[in-house]
């Protein structure tokens, strides 16, 4: 008798426990589920309709992406997703690399090296574009002043609002801001690599590019792979340098997809347009993740 | 002779780890040093010290720019938005870690995928949602918003920590009668208060420093927090460049200030929220 009764009490009691237990999450998952997820089936919804954010909505079917694949400057957009995407997996992640690999041979120094690179990071997108509009200045910046002293004239140009620098521009200070960030990712993996490996590559007579070749690059290859994703799928929504800096200008010429769709949706008042675009830059993300999993499945040791 | 070579062999990494910190820290430099010169004197010299600092910079940005009010509204989204995350991301973090939710996987696979969907798919029904609701120029608003973007990845660096904890002391709090409530409240959060620590910091710089939900949910003036009326300043005063650059300055203190006394928490949170967001 008393030895059931007390089974069901220990059963009730678990019971309870998970009971409040789900009350612990639910509020986070409402929250996100209000927040991100209802919203975002809407704008899949959203992109199949007319509306302009007041008024009717109709229904158009697939017009929004029909035109869309029409539309010179999302294409251009996208050209320059592109873009910025290969810039990205080039120049900061040989920066890191490199940073990383000769900071994990220090020891005296390491910490302050580290936090030296991480802090344009932590800075606001606001405040480093300030920096730079006013270092890439071409009255006062160092453009024209390495053309006075040193007669070096490529940066002595509005960089900024060129048609044919205005990408580039904008690509390079954000990647100004996000090397450090990778460097101090390669760090923390670089460190976990057994040393043993270097002495044996020192005894087979490897030099330094060759134990980075041999011994570093694979070793750290699963944190290099998932960087590489992330990278792309970052390059893909990229928003807040753009528009703070040129704003996609000048005609265009630095537009990506994240600031075409904000200005349609919120100044050229064409929601249901602008979810079109959403929805590809989901595409994007899902394109790109897939794919990494696809290589996985196919046995690719990424 | 062995201590000189090894000198010999690293001197070619200081020099370009050097090289590299002067790219990564002298533009940050040159930023404070002309907030500290006239914008005639930084037309002439943008390159050199200030021939006398010019602290007047400060007080007129501080004015112009109505920073008594951006700051604190700024501290009071950050303020809500890390106690927010701290509390939901807390509870949600220790039922996932400690109390054998069935379906739990499911949850963590959620919190993944939630994460992954662009924000640029759901901000413009969000933003009509909002409008609805009168929640467009409400820090409240904003303040949801921001609670639900960083509580899972909050949630997901607490359970790592609190995953860690031993099961023992949790065990005799139960033996003797402890409520979920209280070993949260008695026993995990004493333990875990560093992952606390960091992710309170990386939920507080994510906050203030964020731009695409402030420039759209706040569109009013005075409700504004500093990066947006930072960027409306800079607009404004485009080619005055003492003021614009001690606002700029104004804004990166109290971050630089806090970064380089926590520099471990916050390098490990970030490092850790690139890894799994």
């Amino acid at each position: 008798m008393a030895a059931t009764s007390l089974h069901r009490e220990a059963h009730q009691a678990r019971r309870r426990q998970q009971i409040s237990g789900w009350l612990f999450v639910v509020p986070v998952l409402l929250l996100n589920l209000i927040v991100v997820v209802i919203p975002s089936i809407a704008g899949l919804g959203m992109a199949f309709t007319d509306w302009s954010g007041v008024g009717s909505m109709n229904f158009v079917g697939l017009a929004n992406f029909r035109q869309l694949l029409q539309d010179q400057v999302f294409f251009k957009a996208l050209i320059h997703n592109l873009i910025w995407t290969v810039f990205f997996l080039t120049i900061p992640v040989a920066l890191g690399l490199l940073g990383a690999y000769l900071l994990s041979g220090i020891k005296r120094g390491q910490m302050f090296f580290r936090v030296a690179y991480f802090i344009p990071y932590v800075i606001a997108a606001v405040v480093n574009a300030q920096l730079w509009r006013f270092l890439l200045n071409p009255r006062i910046g160092i453009g024209p002043a390495l053309a006075k002293c040193c007669g070096i004239t490529f940066l002595d140009v509005a960089i900024f609002g060129s048609r044919d620098l205005a990408l580039f521009g904008v690509a390079f200070v954000d990647m100004w801001h996000f090397w450090g960030f990778l460097l101090v990712l390669y760090l923390a993996a670089m460190s976990a690599v057994d040393v043993e490996l270097y002495e044996v590559a020192r005894l087979d007579g490897a030099g330094r590019l060759q134990q980075f070749r041999y011994v570093t690059l694979p070793s750290i290859r699963p944190t290099l792979v998932f960087t590489i994703l992330m990278i792309t799928i970052w390059s893909g929504l990229v928003f807040d340098y753009v528009y703070i800096i040129t704003g996609g200008g000048p005609a265009n010429a630095s537009e990506v997809m994240g600031t075409y769709l904000y200005t349609s949706a919120f100044e050229r008042f064409k929601s249901g347009y602008a979810a079109a675009v959403g929805v590809f830059m989901t595409l994007w993300v899902a394109i790109a993740t897939g794919g990494f999993v696809l290589l996985r499945r196919l046995g690719w040791e990424i | 002779m062995f201590r000189t070579r090894r000198t010999i062999s690293t001197l070619p990494n200081y020099i370009i780890l050097t090289l590299l910190a002067i790219f990564a820290l002298v533009p940050i430099l040159l930023l404070f040093l002309n907030s500290l010169k006239s914008t005639a004197e930084i037309n002439l010299s943008p390159f050199t010290l200030p021939q006398e600092p010019l602290w007047d910079n400060f007080v007129t940005a501080w004015r112009e720019g109505n920073y008594a009010n951006t700051i604190k509204n700024s501290a009071i989204l950050t303020g809500f938005t890390v106690a927010g995350v701290i509390v939901l991301a807390g509870m949600a973090a220790y039922a996932l870690a400690r109390l054998n939710l069935k379906g739990g996987n499911v949850i963590s696979f959620y919190f993944l995928i939630g994460t992954g969907v662009p924000a640029q798919l759901f901000i413009i029904p969000l933003f009509y949602i909002w409008k609805q609701l009168g929640l467009i120029n409400s820090h409240f608003g904003l303040i949801i918003i921001y609670i639900a973007l960083q509580s899972p990845f909050a949630t997901y660096l607490l359970r790592s920590y609190m995953v860690a904890l031993p099961q023992d002391f949790i065990d005799a709090a139960r033996i003797d009668g402890a409520s979920n409530v209280q070993v949260l409240r008695e026993i995990i959060l004493p333990l875990s208060w560093p992952g606390f620590l960091t992710a309170a910091l990386v939920v507080g710089l994510f906050t203030w420093n964020e731009f695409l939900f402030a420039v759209t949910f706040l569109p009013g003036t005075d409700l504004k927090p500093i990066s947006t009326s930072l960027y409306a300043f800079q607009q404004r005063y485009g080619r005055d460049w003492g003021l614009t650059n001690a606002g700029s300055v104004i804004m990166i203190v109290p971050v630089l200030i806090l970064f380089l006394l926590l520099q471990r928490n916050f390098i490990e949170g970030l490092t850790q929220g690139g890894l799994k967001a």
